[in-house]
């Protein structure tokens, strides 16, 4: 459905006033410039997401008019460097520039997470000079969308078994197979796909709307990131010129880098959602009077509240702590995939808490809950599943691999 | 077009507001500074008219080190250079005599400023700078078009708008609608990173006033609804309790 933006901005009468909870004063841990990219971040999101993103979920439109103005804010690779257009700044700032998307939508943090850490982040990182300076001044400024095709119909958690394939055929090679559950399809100019060669070696290459056979149909019917648009690519004998295969990087370990980068988003991102839950639930339960005085001032609300605030401390903790250990370059994928899982699941427990907290005004679009509780649902499953990073912990502790 | 912007930082509009010293002295503890939203309002107008005209904005501060933080924002959303006077903003003759010093031998087409800080409310700078510049001056404006060595500004009057014409340099105090503020993006504040952020020491004490004494507004007090048919117990009330008819 077509929505009018502009006029649901101009009749939007709810006035977002959130601010963030800091009871362990993390923000002494910042930087002043970390603060205001976090400000600056904010505050567009509340200006341009907030009063819309009821409507976009509603009727599972993706605003797209806000590609261009992510960009231009700088949401898309802000830790990459600014001679290929990115940010150049650290991770922490990403991490607080995607904890305040998320605040937004998680559907909205999606964009960018894929757009910064699944498109720029491998090329900048495996791409030849030539694809950085083709590829990422057009991803960051949002002039192009892209995205990024690893998991397939029939190979979720399990990706080196993917079907996905390419052949030789000169100066090009030949691609086959399809890609599921992909953020960004339907409206991508790009899109970073992994598949195999000959040898069955997994391989990166970057393909363009518009080469034959290459199609991005839209996935329908979802109830979680409906603000978001996700779609399949689906190749048949696409022909890709072998200069837009990533030169630096063959096997898994190439799709791997990049999913840790977007999972140390992630872990930022999920803590915007609870705090935007939380938020709300304390207001609520400030205002909301029964039996004679303000909901908050009963001991099991009292219980809630207390719980969501403790989550969300400890979870800033692990990502503000893991953010300046990907500073420093020594972040591990086990660090990562602790932190992103915890975060995601306590989000998930802050919603549903908040949600009981708000009573049946809690599934009502006129607050963020349901939606974000709902979204966290897609965000708790995608960039490894929730079972998935307790074998990439279970292996780093032992020593031995369970996933087979 | 070279612009000055006078730049003030005030406490975050949700400050919860205390005093120390023997309520003579506000409580900065914790207080989150921002820029004067007016001040935000030139300096966004400013960097539209160079953007259209070519030039420098260059935005200036009276103030201590803490507000760095305030003039990298402003740095943020693209002006150019900023000074600061190392010297806390006691009141506006201070203020308006350090910014003249300060600029002594620079030449500004434009020296805008916000039409009052929202802490103190004194709104004595724009006033008091001009008169000190030898500037004319033209206060609370929505509108402001440059044309060639004139500039056009619009003020609300009581009941209507004025139009109003005068010669650069001169000085103009922004209020609301003047502009829509811009939120600064990240490749902005890495930009200021090194951008020049000058600290000069003041040239004097110029202060004419004293803080004697600040104190909280009352409490206010609940709401007392009264039922729509019973309009003369709501007289009553205004008339013996609260005194006000």
């Amino acid at each position: 459905m077509e929505l009018d933006f502009e006029s649901l901005k101009a009749q939007n009468n709810q006035v977002d006033d959130f601010t963030h909870p800091d009871f362990y004063e993390i923000d002494n841990l910042l930087t002043e410039e970390h603060k205001l990219i976090r400000y600056s971040v904010r505050s567009w999101v509340k200006k341009e997401i907030s009063p819309i993103i009821d409507a976009c979920c509603q009727e599972a439109t993706f605003p797209q008019h806000i590609v261009p103005q992510l960009g231009d804010i700088g949401c898309f690779g802000p830790q990459i460097p600014s001679e290929y257009g990115g940010g150049g700044l650290d991770y922490i700032s990403y991490g607080l520039a995607m904890q305040e998307l998320e605040r937004g939508d998680s559907g909205i943090r999606s964009t960018a997470s894929v757009q910064g850490s699944l498109v720029m982040y491998p090329i900048f990182k495996f791409g030849s000079e030539e694809q950085k300076q083709k590829y990422l001044p057009k991803l960051a400024s949002g002039e192009f969308l892209g995205s990024f095709g690893l998991t397939e119909p029939n190979h979720g958690s399990d990706p080196g078994s993917m079907e996905s394939n390419f052949k030789d055929d000169g100066d090009h090679v030949i691609l086959n197979g399809a890609k599921m559950w992909i953020s960004n399809s339907p409206f991508c100019d790009i899109a970073v796909v992994w598949a195999k060669n000959e040898a069955g070696i997994v391989h990166g290459l970057i393909v363009e709307r518009g080469m034959e056979g290459f199609t991005t149909p839209t996935t329908h019917k979802k109830w979680s990131l409906r603000a978001s648009a996700t779609g399949e690519l689906v190749f048949d004998n696409v022909r890709v010129p072998k200069e837009n295969i990533l030169p630096n990087v063959k096997g898994l370990k190439g799709p791997l880098t990049c999913l840790n980068s977007a999972r140390y988003g992630i872990c930022w991102g999920a803590i915007g959602a609870a705090m935007d839950c939380y938020h709300t639930a304390v207001k609520y339960a400030k205002e909301r009077t029964q039996f004679g005085k303000p909901i908050g001032g009963f001991q099991l609300q009292q219980k809630k509240l207390s719980e969501m605030l403790t989550e969300i401390t400890k979870a800033q903790l692990l990502a503000w702590r893991v953010g300046t250990l990907m500073n420093d370059g020594k972040a591990t994928p086990a660090q990562i995939s602790m932190a992103k899982r915890n975060n995601v699941e306590i989000a998930l427990h802050v919603a549903r808490e908040s949600r009981q907290i708000l009573g049946g005004m809690g599934i009502s679009g006129d607050y963020p809950i349901m939606r974000h509780m709902a979204n966290l649902e897609s965000v708790i499953t995608y960039e490894g599943t929730h079972d998935i990073h307790l074998l990439i912990l279970g292996m780093e502790i032992t020593g031995e691999n369970a996933f087979v | 077009m070279n612009i000055l912007v006078c730049l003030s930082a005030v406490p975050d509009t949700t400050t919860k507001i205390t005093f120390t010293d023997n309520d003579t002295k506000f409580n900065t503890d914790g207080v989150q500074f921002i820029i004067n939203p007016y001040d935000e309002l030139a300096l966004t107008k400013a960097l539209e008219i160079t953007e259209a005209k070519g030039g420098e904005v260059t935005v200036i501060s009276v103030g201590e080190a803490s507000i760095d933080p305030v003039i990298r924002k402003a740095l943020a959303i693209g002006a150019h250079k900023a000074i600061r006077i190392d010297t806390a903003a006691k009141d506006g003759m201070h203020v308006a005599q350090s910014i003249k010093q300060a600029i002594e031998g620079q030449s500004f087409d434009l020296i805008l400023t916000g039409r009052e800080s929202i802490d103190y409310n004194g709104g004595q700078v724009a006033g008091l700078l001009s008169e000190l510049m030898d500037m004319s001056l033209v206060n609370v404006v929505t509108s402001i078009e440059v044309e060639g060595d004139s500039v056009t500004a619009i003020r609300d009057i009581d009941g209507g708008r004025e139009t109003v014409s005068a010669s650069l340099p001169c000085v103009l105090s922004a209020q609301k609608e003047l502009c829509e503020p811009r939120i600064p993006n990240m490749r902005g504040i890495m930009q200021a990173r090194t951008k020049p952020l000058e600290v000069i020491a003041p040239a004097g004490d110029y202060t004419k006033t004293d803080y004697v004494g600040y104190e909280l507004p009352p409490a206010k007090e609940g709401v007392k609804l009264i039922d729509a048919a019973n309009a003369e117990e709501l007289i009553d009330l205004l008339r013996s309790e609260k005194k006000l008819i």
